[in-house]
Formats: C-alpha cells, sequence, structure tokens
C-alpha cells in the first residue's frame, strides 16, 4: 500500500483515459467537452510514457512525451479555430448539426 | 510513507478532477478542473523524477492549451444547457464502455513485468548518479540523436499556426485602416501646387 510502484502509476492513467472514452459518450454534442476529454486521454498517454521511462531509466519516453504534447497543443489550435469558424457561420456547435462535409 | 501520501493526494485530486471534467454542468468550470487536473499530472510527473516534463505540462497546457478553451468557451455565445439535452440517455452506454475499457486496461496491465533482458535493450539509457539533470539530459538527447524529430516538431507547431491563423482570420469591409506605405510614399508634389498668380488676377 505505502510502496508506491509502476503499477499505481499505470492504475491512475488507466483511469484518467476511460474518463476520457466516457467523456465523449457522455457530452455527445457538445464538441468543446470532446476536445478536453482527447486533452484528457493524451494526458494519460503521456503519464504512461513517463511512468515506463521512470521506471526502466530509459529517456527516450519522456522525448516522445515532449513530441505529444506538441501535436496536442497542435491539434486543440486547429480544432478550436474551425470551431470558431464554424461558430461564425452556423451559430451552433451542436454536433449533429456538423454534417455538411459528409461526402 | 510521505511519498506514498503525496502520490495519493496527487492521483486522487487528478482522478476526481478528471471526472468533474466531464460531468460539470458549465463548461467554464470543466476548463477550471482541466487546469487542476493538469496541475496534478504535473505532480505526478515531478514524483517520477520528469522535472523538465512537469514544467513544460505547466508552462504548456495550463499556460496555453487551457486558456484557449477557456478562451473560447467565453467567446461564443452558446447556450450550453440545449448541449446537455440527452446525457441521461447516453449515460449507460458510455458507462458499460468505459468500465469494458478499464477492466480490459486493468487486465493488460495486472499482469505486467519487465523482461528479464530489458536494460541491454533500452534505446538511451538515463545517467544515473545525479552527475546531470534532468533537465541536461534530456536536452543532450533531444539536440542530438533526435534532432530531425525535435525539427520536424516545430514544423508542426508552424503549420498548425499558420492554419488557426488562416482558419479564423476574415477581411472585413468599411474599416479604416492606416496605410503606412502610402503615407511614407507622399512626395511634395502630391501636397502643394505652385501656381503662378499674375497681380490682380486671381486664381
Amino acid at each position: 500500500m505505502f510502496t508506491i510502484g509502476l503499477a499505481h502509476y499505470l492504475t491512475v492513467a488507466a483511469i484518467l483515459f476511460t474518463l476520457g472514452v466516457f467523456g465523449i459518450f457522455l457530452n455527445r454534442k457538445n464538441v468543446i467537452i470532446i476536445m478536453m476529454s482527447i486533452e484528457l486521454m493524451l494526458l494519460a498517454v503521456n503519464l504512461n510514457m513517463v511512468t515506463f521511462s521512470s521506471y526502466l531509466n530509459d529517456l527516450v519516453g519522456q522525448v516522445f512525451t515532449m513530441f505529444i504534447l506538441t501535436v496536442a497543443a497542435a491539434e486543440a489550435a486547429i480544432g478550436l479555430a474551425i470551431l470558431v469558424v464554424f461558430f461564425r457561420n452556423r451559430g451552433t456547435i451542436a454536433v449533429e448539426e456538423i454534417s455538411q462535409l459528409k461526402g | 510513507m510521505i511519498a506514498a501520501l503525496i502520490f495519493y493526494m496527487f492521483a486522487g485530486l487528478a482522478v476526481v478532477s478528471a471526472g468533474l471534467v466531464v460531468t460539470a454542468r458549465n463548461p467554464v468550470h470543466s476548463v477550471l478542473f482541466l487546469i487542476l487536473c493538469f496541475f496534478n499530472a504535473a505532480g505526478l510527473f515531478l514524483l517520477l523524477g520528469a522535472e523538465f516534463l512537469a514544467m513544460v505540462l505547466v508552462v504548456v497546457y495550463v499556460g496555453a492549451v487551457a486558456v484557449m478553451f477557456l478562451f473560447v468557451v467565453m467567446m461564443l455565445d452558446i447556450n450550453f444547457l440545449r448541449l446537455r439535452e440527452g446525457v441521461a440517455q447516453y449515460l449507460p452506454t458510455g458507462a458499460v464502455i468505459g468500465v469494458v475499457l478499464l477492466i480490459e486496461l486493468a487486465m493488460s496491465f495486472a499482469g505486467w513485468s519487465f523482461a528479464p533482458d530489458v536494460e541491454a535493450m533500452l534505446a538511451s539509457p538515463a545517467p544515473t548518479g545525479g552527475e546531470i539533470t534532468n533537465t541536461a539530459a534530456l536536452g543532450q538527447l533531444i539536440y542530438t540523436k533526435y534532432v530531425y524529430l525535435f525539427q520536424a516538431s516545430g514544423v508542426v507547431l508552424l503549420i498548425a499556426m499558420i492554419g488557426a491563423i488562416l482558419l479564423t482570420h476574415r477581411s472585413r469591409s468599411g474599416v479604416r485602416k492606416q496605410k503606412i506605405y502610402d503615407q511614407v510614399g507622399v512626395t511634395a508634389k502630391d501636397r502643394i501646387e505652385i501656381r503662378k498668380v499674375s497681380t490682380g488676377g486671381g486664381i
């Protein structure tokens, strides 16, 4: 109980990832909360990477965590920009209204 | 003992605030709980010895991404109550999928152990003994072995910036702007006209 090991961190990461997936299903209409859920899932993945990096004494995990961080920031910026443009054109952000792009 | 208690505090707060992110009624509260969750995850990173990434997480996520979310939530005039309709209807599906996913992850992690010869297979072993800090070790790796990937991530950020500006920029008509090129390009001829005035004639 009082010796924290690899399994403890992996459990936290797994719970965070599950909460992210749960959030996508729960807030199926609200794109902003869906994007926040995606950020939570990416955070869980980062936690996994850093945990394994720390317990393996291998720095590559931390290097790739930084790259994931970069991609997550870029994804959030582009996603929110698309959201703003969509809201400007249609006046709503409800997911079921976003059906203009279907082929 | 103390380290374990600190771990449980960070882990518990991270999980609780992550749960509140997805269940909060007000999206502004969601963003604030997301910030709390990132702070606690940064604490976990510190406990794991990844000091640089903990600081980067606070600076990049809390300072940039979360504030961007907050900005968008507050800027757009959205009826969030209407968006929350049908949450009770989606709850069972989400809960079932979440529980199944959690069980799967637990099953894959429960029997986890490193291979016996894992020490020989490390890509870049972390320096031990405390003669070099985590930040310095990470820097020595990023700028040598992973320099191309590092540059590529810079390109990703540049393209994201260009894309975001291109998407949200709109040129509005009827705005009076200062045209510096025209102002600088003005010559004396454009401003003053010299006329010969004959005596008693007028212009």
